[in-house]
């Protein structure tokens, strides 16, 4: 891999960065609304302090977060904070700052992603090759079809379907929230631990229903290509057993592009978990977000979108950079 | 005398009318025959309850409030007091109206700079490629989030709606559209027209254009459902028009309700099946349009 290539997918990152810090900067400064000036008039309306107070308070919360210098440097200011990794902090919840909340957050989506990912990776997967394979049993190629049908159908609603059929109708798992009420946390109280897992079941289960198909689907395709293979036709001729065939020459070749397709598809799974958690009443970064929504906290929601955005953006390229240690065919040159 | 009557049920056989040929054709594409059947289920479904029911009936105050499905309202009722019957009527319509909008602006700007970007070629192409590059590992979503979270709750309307997603989704039309005019303009038929003295504007139009429709079409059937999902989203969060009837506003409604811990099953669940049936038909019609326009996955058996 030549540092060339190194750096030149280092500087499409920080454009990436750079062009989602500028987003953020620019669009809530085209609209008419000023979030200090909305939060006081809120809190004067209940309150009730004079007008002329409300003027001097929102001058000198202008001048604490610099509103009231020049463009150029609120926006030099903005992007080097970004850098830092500083969003400012909660209108809402002033004094804690964007970070302390979604670092507060950020273990809950966390888990729930990696165990989300890995298991929809790991069965659409399986399942995609089981389906291409000639030689596997027929009721477990037939298997891969109704996943495929369900990639229709995106996880926020799989979720309604869900809450339904199994948290409404048979009663067996929680409607939401991330514990039972009147449960103290207590994450070495076992009891408290398996509370937890049950109510995390349902989202979890909503996520990898709506992703499983598009590994189906791919590795599938995929499958079909890598048996007509000469290294593949080779094995058999040289009398490999079916198993051996199938894990060390056929799987291992045709994961290759799913692995490239796991950081792409990073970005959209986020997404959809963002929004699934805010349903379920998880305390992960979408209820941070759809809170901030609820309250007008912008800097929480810019905060958070940025976060995310510098996540993912990382975490692609990231992926792309350690591809040809599983593929050495492919070299950066 | 006797040579024509035989010709004329041999011509018959020979040439069926066109709505025999479609009717084969969609006996053969078996995703667009259900997608289509779907669609059509829904818009029926949408005109026949806008003629039938009164539309103020879809907001707040106007019936008895929490009622489940019964014979006078099948839909039940929400907390609200909204007929979710007449709710989901509008709903439908204006999930529709955004999906046309915003899919049609994203992909008739997506024809426009994708022509431009792989016609004209150079430092044009180079930029407008850069742009969705960069723009495309951002969650699009998100930002989409910032434009809805900056505007004033009391100023969201469907029209605005339509407009953010828009912003944002015109990026993947483009590089379809970009890549098609790529391949084309290299064929033979652009040639013979170059050297036969035709313009820009006449290879544009005349030549290329007519061979690209099936692949508009298809990216315009993407677009819609990409507007329709991402305004789904937005409303789930609770960035959309709070007081229309929007589907994704009724199950953030619903969800911010308590509507399972309360028992009101039926009003998450109306909006989620309406949306699968949404979706899924869109989803099954680009499936058929895409087998119309690369007849190299089209099925022989």
């Amino acid at each position: 891999m030549s540092v060339k290539k190194i750096i030149s997918r280092l500087l499409f990152l920080i454009l990436v960065i750079w062009a989602a810090s500028t987003i953020t900067f620019f669009v809530p400064r085209l609209s008419p609304r000023n979030p200090i000036r909305e939060r006081f008039q809120a809190l004067a309306r209940s309150g009730g302090f004079s007008p002329t107070d409300l003027e001097t308070i929102v001058a000198s919360y202008n001048a604490k977060f610099g509103l009231d210098k020049p463009l150029y440097q609120q926006y030099i200011d903005y992007i080097t904070s970004v850098l830092r990794l500083d969003m400012g902090v909660s209108l809402n919840k002033y004094p804690r700052t964007v970070m302390e909340l979604i670092m507060d957050s950020l273990p809950w989506t966390i888990v729930l992603l990696l165990v989300t990912t890995v298991l929809s990776f790991v069965i659409g997967n399986l399942l995609g090759a089981i389906a291409a394979w000639p030689r596997s049993p027929k009721f477990l190629r037939l298997l891969a079809t109704p996943f495929i049908l369900l990639m229709g159908v995106p996880p926020v609603i799989m979720a309604i379907l869900l809450l339904f059929f199994v948290a409404f109708r048979l009663k067996v798992l929680p409607l939401g929230n991330a514990y039972s009420t009147g449960m103290i946390p207590d994450w070495s109280n076992p009891a408290f631990v398996w509370d937890v897992v049950k109510h995390q079941i349902l989202p979890a289960l909503a996520l990898i229903l709506g992703t499983v198909g598009g590994w189906t689907l791919a590795m599938r395709g995929m499958g079909v290509t890598i048996q007509g293979e000469d290294y593949v036709l080779f094995a058999e001729h040289k009398g490999l057993s079916g198993t051996t065939i199938f894990k060390s020459y056929y799987l291992r070749n045709a994961l290759l592009p799913s692995v490239t397709g796991l950081a792409l598809a990073l970005g959209t799974v986020v997404t959809s978990a963002v929004v699934i958690e805010s349903m379920f009443g998880l305390p992960g970064l979408g209820r941070v977000l759809s809170n901030a929504i609820y309250t007008n906290d912008f800097l929480v929601i810019y905060g958070v979108v940025l976060f995310i955005t510098i996540a993912v953006a990382t975490l692609m390229v990231v992926v792309e950079l350690f591809y040809p240690l599983l593929d050495p065919r492919i070299r950066h040159d | 005398m006797t040579a024509t009557t035989l010709a004329t049920p041999q011509a018959q056989v020979t040439r069926p009318s066109r709505l025999t040929l479609l009717l084969r054709y969609l006996r053969r594409n078996k995703s667009l025959t259900i997608g289509l059947i779907i669609m059509f289920g829904l818009i029926a479904f949408t005109i026949i309850g806008t003629l039938t029911l009164d539309k103020a009936d879809a907001y707040p105050l106007s019936v008895k409030p929490k009622q489940p499905p019964s014979a006078e309202f099948p839909f039940g009722t929400d907390f609200f007091g909204r007929d979710l019957l007449a709710a989901m009527v509008v709903g439908l319509w204006q999930t529709a109206l955004i999906g046309f909008l915003a899919g049609g602006v994203a992909v008739i700007i997506g024809v426009i700079l994708g022509f431009t970007s792989a016609y004209f070629g150079g430092p044009i192409d180079t930029t407008i490629k850069g742009i969705c590059q960069i723009l495309t590992p951002i969650p699009v979503f998100l930002i989409q989030v910032i434009l809805a979270g900056s505007l004033d709750k009391r100023d969201v309307t469907i029209y605005t709606m339509a407009f953010i997603v828009v912003l944002l989704s015109w990026m993947g039309p483009t590089l379809v559209i970009r890549s098609q005019v790529l391949s084309m303009k290299e064929r033979q038929f652009v040639s013979v027209a170059k050297l036969s003295g035709t313009g820009d504007m006449g290879i544009i139009f005349g030549e290329i254009m007519p061979n690209l429709l099936p692949f508009i079409a298809a990216s315009f059937v993407g677009a819609v459902f990409a507007a329709v999902f991402a305004s789904f989203y937005l409303a789930v969060l609770g960035l959309g028009p709070l007081r229309e009837p929007l589907l994704g506003n009724t199950i953030w409604a619903a969800q911010s309700q308590g509507a399972f811990f309360n028992g009101w099953w039926w009003w998450p669940l109306e909006p989620a099946i309406a949306m699968v049936l949404i979706l899924g038909s869109l989803a099954l019609i680009n499936m058929g349009l895409d087998e119309l326009a690369n007849p190299r996955v089209r099925r022989t058996e």
